[in-house]
């Protein structure tokens, strides 16, 4: 079921491949902004990259560009083997479903189902009915971010850092090939901040996922493998740390 | 695979509408009192039309022959026919008793029509009943009863005595028999004809009291042989009317339409004797019609309203489904579902609020007399056809909450 890894995350293939990129909003008005500004960036099969930059630099908007949420004003782009530009809405959704996974600040989890039924949710989309490999994949997730003693919980009674935690697992669900995570630590104590930085990297580690990883923590963004930075909607560093 | 309803729409739709609770309660509520409005409505008015069809009908033929009306005709100082008479005042004649002509002919002819099932010649007219000092005006119907008995079912509403009439017998209404202080067995003089001039009086035997359920037929209404009243009224191998019944109540109009194109002779179809009924049921369909379309009106935007709200308060949630990869096609088919499980839930509640109401007025709706004004029956088609529009009302209620919340941009919608 969702085990399916594509071919364009082979080892050292290119996953996200930027060429050109800007992204300006309320074109054709007095108040156009252009949030990115021809960004090129290539981002490898297994990379851990840290995305950092002052607030508004446009680090999200360049997140939800690559995750296939929005599309870039100009620019062409591939993302997981696909030129996207061209794709339809449903192409695009289809893709993200399968091999993009997001995490955002504010632990997004949909508040009427469990931790476990919020795992299983992606799979579920992607299938249309539940199975019981559905299931087990999402307690093993579950597992491996320490919650299984609270997966049968609302989502809304686990404290910020296990929602998290289940994002993480949720955003691993299909097996993606890439995870696009937006400030997943921003909101947590050192604590718990340190415990979702680490489950991502362990996930990097043993799958071989994509991560993009935006953080105002200098130290978290010193133990990735390459630091993208962002400032007024270019990316002027793509420093990488040898592996 | 992507346009069928798959369990993850109706999983998603069903925690959302019970996440909602109260907002989920209370819309349902909504939609279950207009649904059990109706429901009400028009099992009360099938119920009604019902019982008058069959009272009506189990008194009275499907269509009665009856000979031409005399009419006066005026005459005129010229010779344009079918012009106006200027301060002409032309009054009706009174009508005689006639027999209708070559009846026996026409009752072959009629019988031999597919669509009839019975054809029963009465000679029919007034009299007055005299008993001592006491007299009243009576109605004497003479029947061949094998064949009136199968139009109206007299034997039936007998209370006392039989109904088998022969030579001198008479039945007669239980109102009647208690102004007269009669029963079974005593005797009775009718008379016909003018006050003081060629009065004839027959002495009738009392074999039966019967009871139509209507006070003025219990008190005018007697019965007796056909050649019995043929001699009283004086109407000798006559029939007054032919009354017959047709297979499908509701065909008489048409049959009747063919008696009179066969036979030459005036028919005329309960329909159009009752005309003034199915007026007035014309106007209350006209008038329930109106009243369902606008509560189904009211229902349905009560639904849109709910999921509009439930779009906004979803919103970040919806970005967060199609950031997973949920399609704008499984987000619509997730908020119609919504509308439809409304408008079903409600609707189910509403027909059990319905049947419920309808339960509890037949058992406190009575008659003067204490007995329940008419049965009810609850029809399943009714309830079926409820919860088929209400979910039909739901979908159709949902589909633009639905479209919107399929067309949020997922980015606007995470950032809140
Ligand atoms: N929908 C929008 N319309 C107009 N401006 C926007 C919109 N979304 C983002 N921006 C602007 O784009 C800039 C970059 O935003 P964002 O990508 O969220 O930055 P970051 O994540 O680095 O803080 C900000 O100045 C923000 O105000
Ligand atoms: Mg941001």
């Amino acid at each position: 079921m969702a085990e399916t890894r594509t071919a364009a995350s082979a080892p050292a293939s290119v996953v996200v491949a930027l060429r050109g990129v800007c992204k300006a909003y309320n074109v054709g008005t007095r108040i156009e902004t252009e949030v990115l500004q021809g960004i090129d960036l290539t981002v490898r099969a297994g990379e851990f990259c840290a995305v950092v930059g002052p607030s508004g630099s446009g680090k999200s908007t360049l997140l939800n560009i690559v995750g296939l949420l929005d599309r870039p004003t100009s620019g062409t782009m591939e993302v997981c083997g696909e030129h996207t530009t061209a794709l339809n809405d449903g192409a695009l959704t289809r893709l993200r479903g399968h091999n993009i996974g997001f995490v955002f600040q504010y632990h997004h989890l949909i508040g009427a189902f469990s931790a476990v039924e919020n795992v299983m949710l992606p799979m579920l989309g992607a299938e249309g009915f539940p199975s019981a490999a559905m299931r087990s994949r999402a307690e093993m997730l579950l597992a491996s971010v320490g919650l299984t003693e609270w997966q049968d919980n609302l989502a809304s009674n686990l404290s910020g850092g296990q929602q998290q935690r289940v994002a993480v697992a949720r955003a691993l669900a299909m097996n993606p090939a890439l995870v696009l995570a937006d400030e997943p630590t921003g909101n947590l104590d050192t604590k718990s901040a340190d415990e979702v930085f680490s489950l991502l990297r362990q996930f990097n580690v043993e799958h071989g996922t994509t991560v993009l990883f935006v953080t105002h923590n200098a130290a978290l963004a010193e133990r990735c493998d390459k630091t993208i930075e962002v400032i007024d909607g270019r990316v002027t560093a793509g420093v990488g740390a040898a592996t | 695979m992507r346009e069928t309803w798959l369990p993850f729409e109706w999983i998603v739709a069903m925690r959302f509408l019970r996440e909602g609770r109260l907002q989920t309660l209370f819309i349902v509520a909504g939609v279950a009192i207009g649904v059990a409005v109706i429901v009400f409505m028009s099992a009360l008015m099938a119920g009604l039309q019902s019982n008058f069809i069959r009272r009506v009908l189990s008194a009275q033929a499907h269509i009665q022959l009856l000979p031409p009306r005399e009419v006066t005709r005026a005459l005129r100082p010229d010779d344009t026919p079918g012009a106006p008479l200027p301060f002409a005042i032309v009054q009706p004649p009174l009508q005689r008793l006639k027999s209708i002509d070559q009846w026996q002919s026409i009752v072959l002819q009629i019988r031999a029509m597919p669509e009839v099932l019975v054809v029963a010649p009465v000679a029919a007219g007034s009299a007055l009943v005299v008993r001592g000092s006491v007299n009243r005006a009576i109605t004497i119907a003479g029947i061949e009863p094998t064949l009136y008995y199968r139009i109206v079912a007299l034997e039936e509403k007998i209370v006392r005595g039989h109904a088998r009439l022969t030579g001198t017998d008479i039945v007669i209404g239980s109102e009647l028999a208690r102004d007269l202080g009669v029963d079974v067995g005593d005797k009775l003089r009718v008379a016909t004809g003018g006050v003081g001039g060629d009065a004839s009086a027959v002495t009738l035997t009392v074999i039966g009291i019967f009871d139509l359920g209507n006070k003025g037929a219990n008190q005018r209404s007697t019965f007796v042989a056909l050649h019995t009243a043929q001699s009283v009224l004086g109407l000798p191998g006559g029939v007054s009317s032919i009354d017959v019944t047709v297979r499908d109540v509701y065909a008489s109009e048409r049959v009747a339409g063919r008696i009179t194109a066969t036979t030459g002779v005036e028919a005329d179809s309960w329909i159009r004797t009752n005309a003034d009924f199915f007026a007035a049921v014309s106007a209350q369909t006209t008038a329930n019609t109106a009243i369902r379309f606008f509560v189904g009106l009211s229902v349905a935007f009560g639904i849109a309203s709910v999921l509009a709200v439930v779009v906004v308060q979803k919103s970040r949630e919806i970005g967060i489904l199609r950031a997973m990869g949920i399609s704008q096609a499984q987000i619509r088919r997730l908020f119609l579902l919504q509308g439809g499980l409304l408008g079903l839930g409600g609707a189910v509640v509403g027909s059990a609020i319905g049947a419920g109401a309808l339960v509890v007025w037949q058992q406190t709706a009575r008659a003067a007399d204490g007995t329940s004004l008419f049965p009810l029956t609850l029809d399943p088609k009714l309830f079926g056809i409820a919860l088929v529009l209400a979910t039909v009302t739901g979908l159709v209620a949902a589909f633009a909450p639905a479209r919107r919340a399929a067309r949020l941009d997922p980015v606007v919608a995470i950032r809140g």
